[in-house]
């Protein structure tokens, strides 16, 4: 994992050591619930003083159309993120174990379902 | 477009590391702010996703103009809703170019002091409601077309901010055109006002797709890296030719003597705008540049003490809740 970063979880590090500081509102990752019963899903972000206020932009910016019935914000520094040069680690391992799908194993129909 | 002459960067680097990450791009895979790029895709990225950024924000003011003067309760609320939806498409844009290592004050500050462009088409003034119903169908339709193929373009942020930018756009232009459609049948004074915005701002949308490419190293290089989708030429073509019996339905005239359907093509021969005029505007000097941004700044320097409070009212609260703990 890499460490979480400032001003984007996405964003690589060389990129925001070297910016002066700036008095900016912190950036929000926002994660809708788009139905009852559906988990919350990340839809993007914003900028916002504080978590209240994150909720209520993030009210006009991502649900202008019924697209949930709740919000979850987090300010993008607190998200730790997995880094593309360890895709092949973290991944690889579970590429080889075909036998963890259920179509590994050949059942004779008249098995029936299953 | 809503980007327009947008210049890609040469970019030195590894031709190994090159020829991979074009690899993946010829692959159809998505470009993630984590992976490696190049620095010249880096680069343009910023610059055209901040330019498309700016448009939509510098976009709201000339429909802006008309919100407290529109003929009726329900027109205004629409109104509203569009104009709303200008700032949000602003605010996913802007958030794409931040994972590329750029801040949104940044962006805005360029904006605000010239280094950095929006839409030509936006330093055009909307002298009457009409425009509203012009604005909606002409420009509106024109950022549509080339927004749908930019939905696929390389860099994964860009792609998911366009996703949600044409999920709400063809509300734009159908209200547009609904607007029109009311001025059309309208009164002959209602009708003369519609025919009399299609004339100001047919030759202003064309030149939203900007100066033809066909022969620039620029776009070669952006459409090989799946960052521009369509030369100018293509995108112009689509449009007139998917407008033009759109006006004919409306019995307005298309102010183009010499537009003809020509068989062999399969689509319309059309007079090009008048390019010195598009390059004065994205010099500067078109109608309403110098009123444009001169709102923005405005808005930007008298928003200052609301930015800064809340950010002191937000550290405040932080504070207490650490001493009460």
């Amino acid at each position: 994992m890499s460490s979480p970063n400032s001003a984007y979880p996405d964003t690589p590090e060389s990129q925001t050591q070297t910016k002066p500081k700036r008095r900016e509102w912190p950036l929000w990752e926002v994660f809708i619930r788009g139905q009852h019963g559906m988990s919350h899903r990340h839809v993007g972000s914003l900028h916002a003083p504080d978590e209240e206020m994150a909720i209520k932009n993030a009210r006009d910016v991502y649900t202008r159309r019924n697209e949930g019935v709740s919000i979850w914000v987090v300010e993008a520094r607190h998200i730790a993120a997995s880094s593309p040069s360890q895709k092949g680690p973290l991944y690889e391992p579970s590429e080889c174990k075909v036998y963890r799908h259920p179509t590994f194993f050949d059942i004779p129909d008249e098995v029936g379902a299953m | 477009m809503y980007a327009q002459m947008v210049k890609s960067e040469a970019t030195q680097e590894d031709p190994e590391l090159l020829a991979a990450f074009q690899a993946r791009i010829d692959a159809g895979e998505k470009i993630e702010p984590k992976d490696w790029m190049p620095a010249g895709y880096r680069k343009t990225l910023i610059r055209q996703i901040g330019q498309h950024a700016h448009s939509e924000i510098v976009g709201q003011l000339p429909e802006g103009n008309w919100i407290t003067r529109a003929p009726t309760l329900e027109r205004k609320a629409i109104l509203l809703a569009k104009v709303q939806d200008e700032a949000g498409h602003g605010l996913y844009l802007y958030c794409a170019a931040e994972t590329l290592g750029v801040t949104r004050d940044e962006m805005t500050e360029m904006l605000l002091d010239g280094r950095m462009k929006y839409s030509s088409i936006f330093n055009y003034p909307t002298l009457t409601w009409a425009d509203m119903g012009a604005v909606g169908w002409l420009v509106d339709g024109a950022a549509i077309m080339n927004q749908v193929p930019l939905q696929r373009t390389s860099f994964g942020p860009y792609a998911r901010a366009m996703i949600r930018v044409c999920k709400e756009e063809s509300f734009h232009q159908r209200q547009g055109y609904a607007v029109m459609m009311k001025m059309a049948s309208g009164t002959p004074a209602q009708k003369a006002m519609a025919q009399n915005a299609l004339n100001r701002l047919w030759f202003p949308s064309l030149m939203m797709f900007g100066p033809s490419d066909a022969d620039s190293t620029h776009s070669v290089q952006s459409m090989a890296w799946k960052i521009k989708m369509n030369t100018n030429d293509e995108l112009r073509q689509k449009f007139v030719d998917q407008t033009v019996p759109q006006a004919e339905y409306l019995g307005l005239t298309v102010p183009d003597k010499t537009l003809k359907w020509n068989d062999e093509k399969g689509g319309y021969d059309f007079a090009e705008p008048d390019w010195d005029e598009f390059f004065e505007v994205i010099k500067g000097n078109g109608p309403c540049n110098t009123e444009r941004l001169a709102a923005r700044n405005k808005a930007w320097d008298e928003g200052k003490w609301v930015r800064d409070g809340l950010l002191a009212h937000a550290q405040k609260r932080k504070m207490r809740k650490v001493a009460a703990e």
